[in-house]
Order: structure tokens, then C-alpha cells, then sequence
């Protein structure tokens, strides 16, 4: 599962709640539960740094009119 | 006066001693005397705003003041929603109400359903009557209202670029929600200018794809530094937009039609910044606390696959061929003891049987009959029983055994 990288982070945020509520409600083969835990816990480490390492950008448009 | 009420002598005054009233029964009479006056149910005000407060239920108190005079009115939260704007300390307003009486604290007070800036009449009135054609054309609605994304990657913020009101907006996201982009449009945000430009910066925004939502901020001011956000073009401009607008002018306490036609309506520009985007720390508590439930809820599954594997052991041991083979080897055992005892069985009874033949031998030996008197002959050389007299000749040799030995004889006569 390499693309993690291309998730936005709200893409990801997302996938984490879903992978989550998988894991708890589903009543699943131990090594389907096994691959996603190790999903959520990329997931959320993934999320939690794309937070940490946010800084934000500030771009002024040129206007038409003025 | 209504009959209703009980009054000490019959509804007739009497003097101090021969009926006494109590706070109540005169406070009520006051006010029925006030509400009672036909032009203290009708009155416009003149005066100066002080103390004003609203309560968390939305109800506005404040004091109209002039040189000698102080008056404490209300405004409750239907009149001061309708109103769209409020006082602040020190403005000239004209109110209009009713005077009433609040029994509970023995005062007199205006009663405000309407309430306009003194000498901003004509503004005011623009404002009104430019607020109500739009709700009625409708593009106040609830249902226009877009909803506005959760988690947005580009917000359009238009302001002046030098204002506090940028700044404010910029420290919050920078806080909060570091993730996103700022495309700032710059526009002059009072003034002559500032509704063209302001139109002109919601435009440039809402036709880029990549925008999620845009911030519509200044700082606070007076009713004609923010008249800018009460022109029709930029409440039109607003309602034209694809992407949600969050309007964040002036402090609290100000209205403008802006806020009336934006789909969210902050009452400060960091508070429009604070309702567009999540928040950092909060989020990061939701992704600890989703790792935490994943760990917890992979620790359940590890400890129900481990008790289930144990069962599937107990299980297993049951069903192994170790258990049947246990059981044959102790049915051998039993057979090995078993064929034991038969063997020994047979063997005493082998033993015993051997003895019988000894006795049926002993019983049979010539030594019995040898032992009663009878004598075996044999010749002397051939050891062969002699059986006959043809079998003896003159001069034999014989050997006659007897029960205890054996002697040699000589046959002397021809047989």
C-alpha cells in the first residue's frame, strides 16, 4: 500500500475512521484484522505528521480591478 | 383598569392607616397606570447608548441617556434579530417602544421593538429597505445555504492586504489548520471603491476550481466604514459565488447584509477563519484516539485468536489417535498380564501333569515288581532278557538282576 503518500490528508483523516470502524465491527479473519491494523496505524501515523509538519502557505492574486 | 384586580376598598383609594398595600399591589398599579397612557405605549426616543449588554438568551439591555436624564431599555431577542445591527456605547440612536414597569426590580423602562442611528436615518433606511428586498427575493434562505467542506485545502480570503483583519484571519489558520493554502484577493474594504473591488475579489476566487471556500473579513467599525458590506452589487456578488462564503465584519454586535446573504456568518474575521477550517489539536486527539482503538480492539482479536486456538488444542487432543493409542497400549498391557496368568495357569497345570507320569512311571518300573520278589535274567554277555528256555544253552552265562543288585549264574543241565 504505497499510496498513501497521494491521499490528501482529509482522504486519509477518512480512511482512517473507516479502517477503524472495519476493524471494530467486523468479524474478521485474523489476518485481514492484522493488515488492517497495520493500515490504521500507517494511517494515522501518516495523518498525525502531514499535521505536525504543516505550514501554511499565503499567496496574494494580482487583481483586475483597483 | 381591569376589574380583576384586588385592590384594598374596593378599587377606592384610601388613606394611610385605614388600608395598607402591598409592593406588589402598588407596582402593579404604576404600571397599569403607565400602560394605561395611550402616548407611552407609542414612543420615539431620542439619546445616547450606555451599558449595553445582551444576555446569552439574546436579549438586549442598555441605558438611552441625555445631559440629565438616564432610561434603561430592553430589546428583546425578536426585535434585536430583527434589527440586524446593534448599538455600541456612546452612539446616538433613535429607539422606538413602550414604556412598562418591571415589578420585579421597581423600574421603569423602555420596552424597544425598533431602533435606527440618530442622523443616519437615510442610511439606515437604505439598509432596511435594501435588507428586506433580498429576504424577500429570497436570497436569505436557509436552503441557498451552501455547506461548507469539513477539511478545506484552499481558502480565498478577500480583505485588505494591511489590514488587522488579514492578520487575525492568517494567525488563526496558521494554528489551526496549517494544511491549507491562502489565496489572498486583495480589496479596499471601505470607501467609494470598496464594493466594485470587493465583487471583482470574489469573482477572481469563486472561478478558480481549486478554491474550497471563501472568507469575506474586515475588522470592525463604524455603520459607514462597513456600508462597503451592506451594497447590493457585493450581496448579489455573494449569492452569484459557487463556493461557500463565510462573512466575518466588523465585532459582534454588527450586522450587515453581507452576513445575511453569506452561507455562514462569523461575528469577527478570526472567527470566520475559526469556523472555516478544523483544529489542529483536536484532530491530532482524534488520530491518538483511533490509534488507540485500533491497538485496543487488535489486542481483543489477538486474545479471542489465541483462546480460540487453545480450544481447537483441547479439541484436537480429544480427537488424536495418541488418546486411542493410549488405550491400546493399556488393552496390551491387560492382554501381556492376562496371557501371563494363562501361561503360568498352563504351566502348573503342565507341572502337575509331569508329576502324574512320574508316579504312572514309577508305577510301571520293573523295581515294584523286582521289589516283590521277581528277578530279571538276561545273558551275562548280551545283556538281552531271557524270555524262553530256547534262548538258554548249556554253559550260558547269566545275570539275574534282583530288586537290590545283580549276581552272575551258570545254566549246569540241558534245558
Amino acid at each position: 500500500m504505497n499510496d498513501l503518500e497521494k491521499l490528501t490528508f482529509e482522504e486519509a483523516f477518512r480512511e482512517l475512521e473507516v479502517t477503524v470502524q472495519q476493524l471494530e465491527e467486523g468479524d474478521l479473519p485474523l489476518e485481514q484484522a492484522i493488515s488492517l491494523y497495520e493500515w490504521g496505524m500507517r494511517l494515522a501515523q501518516h495523518c498525525s505528521d502531514v499535521l505536525d509538519a504543516a505550514e501554511l502557505r499565503v499567496q496574494e492574486l494580482g487583481t483586475r480591478d483597483g | 383598569m381591569t376589574p380583576s384586580r384586588a385592590l384594598p376598598g374596593n378599587g377606592q383609594y384610601q388613606l394611610p392607616g385605614l388600608g395598607t398595600w402591598t409592593v406588589s399591589q402598588l407596582t402593579d398599579h404604576i404600571k397599569e397606570l403607565l400602560e394605561f397612557d395611550a402616548e407611552l405605549q407609542d414612543v420615539w426616543l431620542e439619546g445616547e447608548v450606555s451599558n449595553l449588554t445582551q444576555s446569552t438568551a439574546g436579549h438586549v439591555y442598555f441605558t438611552l441617556k441625555d445631559t440629565s436624564a438616564a432610561l434603561n431599555c430592553v430589546m428583546w431577542r425578536s426585535a434585536a434579530g430583527r434589527l440586524g445591527w446593534l448599538p455600541r456605547q456612546g452612539d446616538a440612536v433613535v429607539a422606538h417602544g413602550r414604556v412598562s414597569v418591571y415589578p420585579a426590580r421597581g423600574v421603569y423602562q423602555l420596552y424597544v421593538d425598533q431602533l435606527r442611528p440618530a442622523g443616519l436615518g437615510d442610511l439606515h433606511a437604505q439598509f432596511e429597505e435594501l435588507r428586506d428586498r433580498l429576504r424577500a427575493e429570497g436570497l436569505f434562505d436557509t436552503e441557498r445555504k451552501r455547506p461548507c467542506p469539513p477539511f478545506p485545502r484552499v481558502l480565498g480570503v478577500v480583505t485588505s492586504p494591511h489590514a488587522a483583519a488579514l492578520r487575525d484571519v492568517l494567525n488563526v489558520l496558521r494554528r489551526r489548520y496549517p494544511l491549507a493554502q491562502v489565496l489572498l484577493a486583495p480589496a479596499l474594504v471601505q470607501g467609494e471603491q470598496a464594493p466594485a473591488q470587493i465583487v471583482s475579489a470574489l469573482q477572481v476566487l469563486d472561478a478558480r476550481d481549486d478554491v474550497d471556500v471563501i472568507l469575506l473579513v474586515r475588522g470592525g467599525g463604524s455603520l459607514e466604514e462597513l456600508w462597503a458590506f451592506n451594497d447590493e452589487r457585493v450581496a448579489r456578488a455573494i449569492a452569484a459565488c459557487r463556493h461557500p462564503i463565510i462573512s466575518g465584519v466588523g465585532h459582534e454586535t454588527d450586522f450587515t447584509i453581507t452576513d445575511f446573504v453569506a452561507d455562514l456568518r462569523a461575528p469577527t474575521p478570526s472567527a470566520a477563519a475559526e469556523l472555516a477550517v478544523p483544529d489542529r489539536d483536536e484532530l491530532q486527539q482524534r488520530i491518538q484516539a483511533w490509534a488507540g482503538q485500533l491497538e485496543s480492539t487488535m489486542n481483543r482479536f489477538q486474545r479471542q485468536a489465541r483462546e480460540a486456538l487453545l480450544q481447537q488444542q483441547r479439541a484436537l487432543q480429544r480427537l488424536s489417535p495418541q488418546a486411542r493409542i493410549d488405550t491400546d497400549r493399556q488393552r496390551v498391557d491387560e492382554l501381556v498380564r492376562r496371557g501371563g496368568r494363562a501361561l503360568a495357569h498352563a504351566l502348573s497345570l503342565h507341572r502337575s501333569g509331569v508329576a502324574g507320569f512320574h508316579a504312572r512311571l514309577v508305577a510301571l518300573s520293573p523295581d515294584a515288581t523286582l521289589r516283590r520278589g521277581y528277578a530279571i535274567v538276561r545273558q551275562a554277555n548280551s545283556r538281552d532278557v531271557v524270555r524262553s528256555v530256547q534262548q538258554v544253552q548249556r554253559g550260558d552265562r547269566l545275570a539275574i538282576q534282583v530288586q537290590d543288585g545283580e549276581f552272575s549264574a551258570v545254566t549246569r543241565v540241558e534245558p
